[in-house]
């Protein structure tokens, strides 16, 4: 068969109307989750507060420093190993607050839940909640519940609200990215995400994983103590990825990863070589990127490693350049590429 | 992990990089088939390492990029109806139809459901009785043996209410299209090699000796590519035109001879459409008149859907390898995976996405 294909022309189809509804992808953390934060929140609300963009906001009060974050959970299942939607709530906020340098001073926390759901499955939600609070030396001050009709909402929903208080000296921030900083991640990528993906969707193939899901408020007072750290982010929704894109950007760095010194548990690695997911897009709940003083990185790291939370620490990159913000991979075979936000939603790959 | 680590070996890399460049002679012109390869070159920053002698063009072996636009809107026209459970590779759900995709549906409420082997939806069909379940069936030979076999099972199960929506592509029929064209540029092919695993490649024999082009089994590996690259150069370079196989741990001359049955069991060569290239005769798989019964574009009247598509971007050019996406004018402009004017940018395996997300604007 010889003859020339029907051609039209090489076409192409016309551009989708933009999109009128909020999809799924719009809370991936990644890139649509960025444009409805720039194009719809921050034109109306952003006017009314101060807008720095990192895990909390810094409100003066008095000469005093407050930090104010505020986390909605929702996340299916409910209880996933490693963790719950409980200790997932208290960790969330606890952390937003410790990724700006603050001492977390207390939590709220808002509870939505839809009929029909079974008090011991509350019970052993707030039994979680207790017990990550006692493991991060915070306390649950004050919340609120609501019930709706079934159907209303998926289960139960989990809002923390955290304030803290920033020391005198401390100045963390993803806009303090400098040249020539050392970039160290605490821990394996990935885990949390892949756990609860793989529990979610029942695939057929089981693994040992277990979510990261823990307080990084110790860990983050014992490296501010043992030296000069810029930025501090945790990566939770749309991965390390897009934790170090928003931070090139605030700061206006080129940031070079290693590929090879990302560390990644094998499971994370088979699991997503299999769906066809980069580990690097991958949901964390338990990690922290630091941004560090090339001076001090060797007592951070150290100080790190003593840490259960932070003892797969290691260094995965630096700041290379200002003035250019970008995130560059070196790849294991020596090439380099580009690494951007996630856009959407994450898919498994068809073949 | 095994399987992996000793085909992203830096050493090993390196010596086929060498290896390659003091072969090749003059410029050289490669198509990789697949979108996975595509992606492959680009993740592991190989693109850069290559010689500047060897040109690699990207295929239109991405299944989301190719399947037509009246297909994807015939899809959308059964997932807006109520009471359809409307079932899919994730992938295909972002592909923009002539006004929404399956995501704008889903988030209207419609019932779209991601499944990662057509298989659940099967079991979908047979937990829901009183719903009409339909899987897109999309894909080359790869996902050609899963969907039929889920016809199958469907068949012995006995349901009624399950139908799959067809837009099978097969790839000999894309390479002869390729290559019968006046404007082809493409000397040698690094075919795909999970397409082969199942298919085998003998099928490609006639195809390299008629249009005198080597053709290498590639697989999807930093290893596997350079392999499949160093073969065709060495063939080229000495004049020959064979079919080789560099992906010998996965594919065999004859393939997977039960997948292969179980496709001809249920399928059978038909024309197709491919988005962006246009009609190639015998190009795609369609139902055997005995499985019409599962036929989802019978069943819900939607097979008088045509669309024509708007000449808006060059797609075209792209799957066919004529050009690499920044040669486009609206690419990073006007066309990005957020704002897509074409599958190619959509798809995951589609090349201008694969340039946009290693490369950038």
């Amino acid at each position: 068969m010889t003859n020339d294909p029907d051609f039209e022309g090489y076409t192409c189809p016309l551009p989708i109307q933009p999109n009128d509804t909020v999809v799924l992808g719009h809370g991936s953390g990644g890139r649509l989750s960025h444009d409805l934060l720039n194009q719809l929140f921050l034109p109306e609300l952003g006017r009314v507060a101060p807008r720095t963009l990192d895990d909390s906001a810094i409100v003066n009060l008095d000469g005093q420093r407050l930090a104010l974050t505020t986390d909605s959970h929702v996340v299916t299942p409910l209880f996933f190993p490693g963790g719950d939607i409980g200790r997932l709530a208290v960790c969330g906020t606890v952390n937003d607050l410790a990724m700006v340098g603050a001492t977390a001073i207390s939590l709220t926390s808002g509870f939505i839940i839809e009929e029909g759901i079974s008090f011991d499955i509350l019970q052993r939600v707030v039994n979680s909640m207790r017990e990550a609070a006692e493991e991060a030396g915070v306390f649950i001050a004050a919340g609120d519940t609501k019930v709706v009709q079934k159907g209303g909402a998926d289960q139960l929903f989990i809002n923390t609200t955290g304030v803290g208080l920033i020391p005198v000296g401390i100045n963390i921030s993803g806009t303090n990215a400098q040249k020539g900083d050392v970039i160290i991640i605490s821990g394996t990528i990935g885990d949390h995400g892949m756990t609860v993906y793989l529990e979610r969707e029942d695939l057929g193939f089981e693994t040992d994983l277990v979510s990261d899901v823990a307080p990084l408020n110790h860990l983050v007072r014992e490296i501010i103590a043992s030296g000069e750290i810029h930025v501090l982010r945790d990566p939770t929704r749309g991965g390390l990825a897009t934790s170090l894109v928003e931070i090139s950007k605030q700061s206006n760095v080129t940031i070079e990863l290693k590929e090879w010194a990302i560390p990644v548990k094998p499971q994370v690695r088979a699991a997503c070589e299999l769906l066809g997911f980069d580990p690097l897009y991958v949901a964390n709940e338990g990690k922290l990127v630091a941004f560090v003083a090339e001076k001090d990185v060797n007592k951070i790291l150290e100080t790190m490693q003593k840490d259960k939370n932070g003892k797969d620490a290691t260094i995965i990159g630096k700041v290379i350049e200002t003035g250019k913000p970008q995130v560059r991979m070196k790849t294991a075979i020596g090439g380099t590429r580009l690494v951007d936000m996630l856009p959407g939603e994450m898919l498994p790959r068809i073949c | 992990m095994k399987y992996i680590d000793e085909y992203r070996d830096p050493i090993k890399v390196k010596h086929l990089l060498d290896e390659i460049a003091t072969t090749i002679t003059q410029p050289r012109v490669l198509m990789e088939i697949c979108g996975g390869q595509t992606h492959s070159f680009l993740h592991h920053g190989l693109d850069d390492m290559l010689p500047q002698e060897l040109d690699l063009v990207h295929g239109p072996g991405c299944p989301v990029c190719v399947t037509p636009l009246e297909q994807i809107d015939r899809a959308l026209a059964i997932a807006n109806q109520p009471n359809v459970i409307f079932t899919s590779y994730g992938d295909m759900l972002r592909v923009p139809g002539t006004r929404e995709n399956l995501f704008a549906i889903r988030a209207r409420g419609g019932n779209v459901k991601v499944v990662y082997s057509p298989l659940e939806a099967v079991d979908l069909a047979a937990n829901n009785p009183d719903k009409q379940v339909v899987f897109f069936a999309i894909g080359f030979e790869t996902t050609a043996p899963p969907n039929a076999m889920a016809i199958l099972q469907a068949k012995q199960r006995g349901l009624k209410n399950f139908s799959v929506l067809v837009s099978h592509v097969r790839v000999p029929p894309a390479m002869k299209a390729l290559l019968s064209s006046t404007n082809n540029r493409v000397q040698g092919f690094l075919a795909a090699g999970h397409v082969c695993a199942v298919m085998g490649y003998h099928e490609y024999i006639a195809i390299a000796r008629e249009y005198r082009v080597p053709i290498v089994v590639t697989g999807f590996e930093p290893v596997d590519l350079l392999r499949g690259i160093l073969a065709a150069i060495r063939q080229l370079e000495s004049g020959k035109a064979e079919v080789e196989n560099a992906y010998e741990r996965a594919v065999t001359f004859h393939g997977n001879q039960l997948a292969q049955e179980t496709i001809q069991s249920v399928f059978m060569p038909v024309d197709r459409k491919w988005r962006g290239i246009g009609l190639i005769p015998m190009s795609g798989w369609g139902l055997r008149p005995e499985f019409e019964d599962f036929d989802a574009e019978a069943r819900f009247a939607v097979g008088e859907i045509v669309t024509q598509e708007s000449p808006l971007c060059i797609a075209g050019e792209i799957l066919l390898g004529l050009k690499v996406p920044p040669q486009c004018s609206a690419y990073g402009k006007q066309c990005s995976p957020q704002t897509p004017l074409g599958a190619p940018m959509v798809s995951s395996e589609g090349a201008c996405s694969a340039y946009y997300q290693y490369h950038g604007k």
